[in-house]
């Protein structure tokens, strides 16, 4: 059974559809799966949002699908550690599918809890495909959940971050602290898989300072790509801000535009990431 | 044969160890370092797990890369004390249910009845505390009603550690329903209404009833025609039924003699009913007072529901469970509504004492059983409301605190829901239930065990010495998500049940017999109701408050698909009996019939009271001093104080993004300050939004309930006014909490604000869709000297808005935009400061509270808002708690710029500067757009001056105020800096 509560807006966007669909996992507290459906829908690919459950009873299959999507959300209650006891349950019960897909030319991304769960799995950073926890999602420094508007910047161009100049939307989690070894951190950056990391309004590093840097994460790193490039996870997200009224500041900046007789867009800058994913099956 | 196996984890380097020991710190104990180990205790009896299960079971509850873990082995660290924080036996444990999932998960084998994962967090504490001191640490950490504690020195911890506890619940009750004589005298009947029934196993009272001596002769009455004694469950249903909470006695019954039908007929419902008959094909409710919710147009397609509940008696006790199980509680009257609305955005509010002071407060003589400070209160609280949205997917954008001492023994906490649906799904309404005779009564969602049992009589019960602790539930907001999920995201739209209501006070007793209603009887077979442990008395089961349930009507020819697709979703789904058409209310348990009662008498054989009121009591007037010298000073104490100051770390906590709909949220401007309004788009398509405000002054309601009641109703739709949301598209709710409501003089204030409440909303025409009343928050306890004390809440009323925006891009935020801006007043000041904010900073009671020209009024909104959406308009402000001044240095913080300003008249200067006149705002606009703007607003806008610089320059008649923004805005956000 798949999900379809609000209709479709893929026409905002005038994108012509792609054939090939995205799977996005819900269930357990996942809550993040409508919005990443409609920005996907937005940028040109039609996705199906699957009960974990479903593709554990066949109901649906991983290897039906080109980009598989870990949403935002709060699975288990974040008990046992965010991302955990999700991960344990993909590992326990799907992971022969996982590998197969992985095999195969396709995407997955993860977003917050997405990152977690991904973490989790050693989905990411997975040098030489080798699935274990290398790096962890710690608790905040506060020790709190932080909601706020950042900024963040790719550190290096890949596929996923091609064209973008820096992308300004939410962070919302409560153990979103990137910790690695000083080793893994090294093979990270020589490999060029750090993909986004927190920055200033200007555009200058972050350098651990709360608030740019929201919860202490090591290098400012906000997400990462795996080895082989075909998996993106970040903690910030950018599908909860898809339109220009979704930008934190945007009645000053509308005002500014207005004064200079300049339009008002009706999209926000961050569409681009997900355009780049689409690009790349078209 | 029991097996019991101990996992400890633990973070290498855990990065919250800098923030929770100063935290610890702060509160007063010199501690060295505070660390905190997550222990999971494995309980099972079937079979053991062999040494390579139990490594593997640690791998997957730790995280390798940060954590280490143990098993059946202590922790080794250097520390001085050892604090193990555990659950009672009973009280809900998310943490260790998700560990079992897991285990389950992976050993691919359920664990049996019994069997299970306790979590328990072991605090290690390095420095030196004497015992007391000790004692006193493990109270901050841990709650007495819901929490163990086990303290070792280092010496007794040795290498052995800890002691292994399993919580096991073990009753030992009479597991049968018994007969209850009311042959008794009056003071009997009096003492079983007010502590309960006796119990035959143990000889004490159960708790109480809440029923007053009429409502005990009219249920022997009853009885006695029936020939026969009621059972235990039959009273204890009646008290459930008949309760405050569930029945609204107080607003229900005859009062004085100019209102026989009643406050809530004569007022509310009054009002609303006036303004749907006057708006006609304009109308814009759908679905009011009757369901769980109420329900407005969203546009054609869509419909949105509001509801906002108080969730007080519990928050006092457990504030973190309280507000949790508050808030994910009013999500479920979302669910509840109609055929199930998508909970789409929270809001809160709490009011609560001053988090600085601890006053001595205790609910047992001989200074037993202490009141939680403000502080700890505080902080329960707002955590407890931002976990149940967080872990919900639900974003919590809006709310509010207010700080008054006499919250100190009961707080308040507000919680409420906006939820979407579809209005049709094409061939049946989505608003509109029915069970019918036939149907299957199916109990969704968690288990039922004694947790909150006596909540609904509770609540209508003054806070004494005797309050039950079963009273206290903790909510699983993952197991309700799922309910969530799978109710309105799937089973909904697939058409498989009939109606749906929610379980919330009185659990199944109340639900199931409200559902009744609708097809007239019910069967219940209470055996079949799935049990967290063994062993309930019958009458527990039916009116248990265990959280996170439903209760649905399910079609015969719809079961096998609705069970299958419930199963699938890993959600608990049970037929606990029968809708029909007997008239009646049948309970049976092992196969005898405990309970059978006519629905007309269940619902409405409570006898009539008729309520007097009687003047209340003046309030002093005490003398002003003089206009201060330096107003600069005055500005900036006024910005400090709590209930205008910064409350952002509030904010930052809450998801307010999540769903994607964040048009304004609760910080604006590049100064971030709190607004008074937020709005968010709710279906993603739409140019259309949700914008929610409140009104509330407590203050007032001493002085001038009546004007209150108005003040609130003027200043929620302000809020949404200054958004650009048309009058016509706002609705309105109320939530009452009073207090001491059997006392005439406070009936009378209640009079008094409900025909305010009459005159705002008909004034306004905006209508009450929704609303809940609280009319005892009162404490009674003692003082360290053993003196008899109460403490009653001020007469409180929360008004909340809804409005459905028609074009997000047009809205406006609060801050300043562009230098140069002219800067306006809408609307005149008067000398109005009973009950303001600065009276309150002057120690002063007593004075004049605002009162307002409602006709004025909704000319003067109609043209603000239509000039906003015709883009004339760069920043709006209501000007609210605090008067003129502080709206201006808000929106001169919000936007980092300057402002100067004139004001005129000849008023005292700090009154024209504080006074809290209503109806006003400031607003900004670019200067081309003077002309235009000042045709659209007429006489109304007063231009005073423009934005400029670096500082805001009041200048007025004899005096001028010249502070830097930057000092202001350090003002503003000092009080709650370190929370």
């Amino acid at each position: 059974m798949t999900q379809a509560v609000f209709s479709s807006s893929a026409k905002v966007s005038g994108d012509e559809l792609i054939p090939d669909k995205a799977l996005i996992m819900s269930g357990y507290g996942i809550n993040s799966e409508m919005e990443t459906k409609e920005v996907l829908l937005r940028s040109g690919m039609d996705a199906d949002i699957v009960h974990i459950n479903d593709l554990i009873d066949r109901k649906f299959r991983m290897t039906d699908y080109r980009l598989l999507v870990f949403p935002g959300g709060f699975s288990y209650g974040d008990d046992t550690g965010a991302g955990n006891a999700y991960a344990n349950r993909v590992r326990n019960n799907l992971w022969n599918d996982l590998t197969e897909f992985l095999e195969e030319d396709n995407l997955v991304l993860g977003i917050c809890n997405g990152f977690q769960i991904l973490a989790n799995l050693g989905l990411v950073p997975a040098f030489d495909k080798q699935y274990k926890r290398d790096i962890a999602l710690m608790p905040n420094r506060k020790g709190v959940l932080e909601c706020r508007y950042v900024t963040i910047k790719p550190a290096f161009e890949t596929l996923w971050t091609k064209g973008i100049e820096r992308i300004v939307c939410p962070v919302s989690h409560g153990e979103g602290n990137f910790s690695c070894s000083p080793e893994v951190l090294k093979r990270l950056k020589s490999q060029k898989m750090v993909a986004f990391t927190y920055c200033r309004e200007d555009l200058r590093p972050a350098d651990g300072e709360y608030p740019f840097n929201p919860n202490g994460s090591t290098a400012d790193i906000a997400g990462i790509t795996s080895a082989d490039g075909k998996v993106l996870a970040m903690m910030p997200h950018p599908e909860r801000a898809m339109e220009f009224v979704n930008q934190y500041d945007w009645t000053l900046q509308k005002e500014i535009l207005k004064r200079k007789q300049l339009p008002v867009p009706s999209e926000s800058i961050n569409m681009r990431l997900f355009r780049n994913i689409v690009d790349y099956f078209r | 044969m029991a097996y019991v196996h101990r996992i400890e984890v633990r973070y290498k380097n855990d990065p919250r160890l800098t923030v929770r020991t100063n935290r610890i710190r702060s509160l007063g104990f010199p501690i060295e370092e505070l660390h905190v180990i997550d222990i999971y205790t494995v309980y099972t009896t079937s079979c053991d797990f062999s040494p390579e299960e139990l490594r593997e079971i640690g791998i997957q509850l730790a995280n390798p890369v940060v954590q280490t873990f143990t098993v059946d082995k202590a922790t080794v660290a250097f520390f001085d004390s050892a604090i193990e924080v555990g659950f009672l036996p009973g009280v809900t444990d998310n943490v260790g249910t998700t560990a079992r999932q897991t285990i389950e998960d992976y050993i691919k084998r359920k664990f049996e009845p019994g069997e299970a994962v306790y979590s328990s967090q072991l605090f290690f504490v390095t420095g030196k505390l004497s015992p007391d001191a000790l004692q006193n640490l493990a109270t901050t950490l841990a709650n007495p009603l819901i929490h163990r504690v086990h303290i070792k020195s280092r010496a007794e911890y040795g290498t052995k550690g800890m002691d292994v506890v399993i919580p096991l619940v073990d009753l030992h009750e009479l597991p049968a329903a018994e007969l209850v004589s009311l042959d008794l005298d009056d003071p009997d009947l009096i003492r079983i209404g007010k502590e309960g029934i006796v119990d035959s196993e143990t000889d004490q009272r159960r708790g109480p009833l809440a029923l007053d001596l009429a409502q005990l002769h009219a249920i022997r009455d009853y009885f006695a025609t029936k020939g026969r004694k009621p059972t235990d469950i039959e009273i204890e249903s009646l008290a459930q039924t008949w309760s405050e909470h569930c029945k609204h006695t107080i607003f229900a019954s005859p009062l004085d003699d100019d209102m026989p039908k009643g406050l809530y007929k004569t007022c509310i419902q009054a009002a609303t009913n006036r303004i749907r008959q006057e708006r006609g094909e304009k109308d814009i409710c759908l679905s009011v007072f009757s369901d769980n919710s109420g329900g407005i147009i969203f546009d054609d397609q869509y419909l949105v529901t509001h509801k906002v509940e108080t969730h007080n008696s519990p928050s006092a006790l457990d504030p973190f469970g309280g507000a949790l199980t508050g808030i994910v509680g009013v999500n479920r009257d979302t669910i509840g509504f109609g055929l199930g609305a998508k909970p789409c955005i929270n809001i809160y509010g709490f009011c609560v004492g001053d988090p600085e002071k601890s006053p001595a407060l205790f609910r047992g003589k001989d200074k037993s059983n202490p009141i939680l400070s403000p502080r700890r209160i505080l902080d329960g609280v707002v955590s407890g409301v931002g976990v149940g949205g967080n872990c919900s997917g639900i974003p919590t954008p809006q709310g509010f605190v207010w700080f008054d001492d006499r919250y100190v023994g009961k707080p308040l906490v507000f919680a409420g829901t906006v939820g979407i649906m579809p209005r049709t799904d094409g061939s049946r309404n989505l608003h509109e239930k029915q069970a019918q005779p036939g149907d299957h009564i199916v109990m969704v969602g968690g288990r039922v065990g004694k947790d909150g049992i006596h909540g609904a009589t509770f609540s209508s019960e003054a806070l004494d010495p005797g309050s039950p602790v079963t009273a206290v539930q903790i909510g699983d907001p993952i197991t309700q998500k799922k309910v969530s999920d799978v109710i309105v995201k799937e089973a909904r739209d697939l058409g498989l049940y009939h109606s749906i209501t929610d379980n919330g006070a009185g659990g199944i007793s109340c639900s199931v017999a409200e559902m009744a209603k609708e097809c007239n009887g019910c069967h219940v077979f209470l055996d079949k109701v799935p049990l967290k442990y063994p062993g309930m008395a019958p009458w527990e089961i039916w009116i248990s408050e265990s959280q996170e349930r439903m209760t649905l009507a399910v079609p015969p020819e719809k079961l096998d698909e609705f069970m299958s697709l419930l199963r699938r979703r890993e959600v608990e789904a049970t037929v606990i009996g029968e809708f029909t058409n007997s008239g009646r209310c049948v309970v049976e348990f092992n196969g005898a019939v405990v309970m059978d009662i006519e629905l007309s008498f269940l619902h409405d054989g409570l006898p009539v009271k008729h309520l007097r009121t009687a003047p209340p009591a003046l309030v002093p007037i005490t003398p002003v001093p003089s206009c201060p010298d330096s107003l600069d000073e005055t500005v900036k104490e006024m910005l400090s104080r709590k209930n205008i100051s910064s409350k952002e770390f509030i904010s930052l906590q809450y998801d307010h993004t999540v769903q994607g709909g964040h048009v304004l949220g609760p910080v604006q401007g590049t100064g971030r300050v709190q607004g008074m309004a937020t709005l968010t788009k709710v279906v993603p398509g739409s140019k259309k939004g949700v914008g929610l405000s409140q009104g509330i002054f407590p203050s007032y309601s001493e002085i001038d309930s009546y004007r209150m009641a108005v003040a609130c109703i003027d200043t929620a739709i302000r809020g949404l006014i200054a958004l650009g949301i048309p009058l016509e598209a706002i609705a309105i709710l109320d939530n009452f909490c009073w207090c001491s409501s059997d006392d005439p003089g406070r009936l009378s204030q209640l009079k008094h604000a409900a025909i305010g409440c009459y005159d705002g909303a008909t004034g306004f025409e905006t209508p009450f869709i929704s609303g809940k009343d609280s009319m005892f928050n009162d404490f009674s306890g003692y003082d360290e000297q053993n003196n008899r004390v109460k403490v009653s809440v001020p007469p409180t009323l929360l008004v909340s808005s809804i409005g459905i925006h028609p074009d997000v891009t047009k809205a406006v935020s609060l801050d300043a935009k562009v230098e140069g801006d002219l800067v306006y007043l809408i609307g005149e000041t008067r000398e109005e400061c009973g009950g303001s904010e600065y009276f309150a900073h002057l120690g002063c009671s007593g004075g004049t509270v605002p009162d307002i020209d409602i006709a004025a009024m909704k000319a003067r909104y109609k043209r603000l808002s239509n000039a906003i959406l015709h883009d004339l308009v760069a920043s709006a402000f209501p000007v609210t708690h605090g008067g003129l001044a502080i709206a201006l240095a808000k929106v001169a913080i919000a936007g980092r710029i300057g402002m100067d300003v004139t004001i005129s008249g000849d008023m005292r200067p700090d009154y024209s500067l504080f006074s809290e006149t209503l109806g006003r705002f400031i607003v900004t606009i670019a200067p081309d757009k003077k002309r235009s703007f000042e045709l659209a607003m007429g006489y109304d806008a007063f231009l005073i001056g423009r934005v400029i610089g670096k500082s805001l320059l009041i200048t007025g008649n004899g005096f001028r105020v010249a502070v830097p923004v930057n000092e202001l805005e350090t003002a503003y956000k000092k009080p709650f800096g370190g929370y």
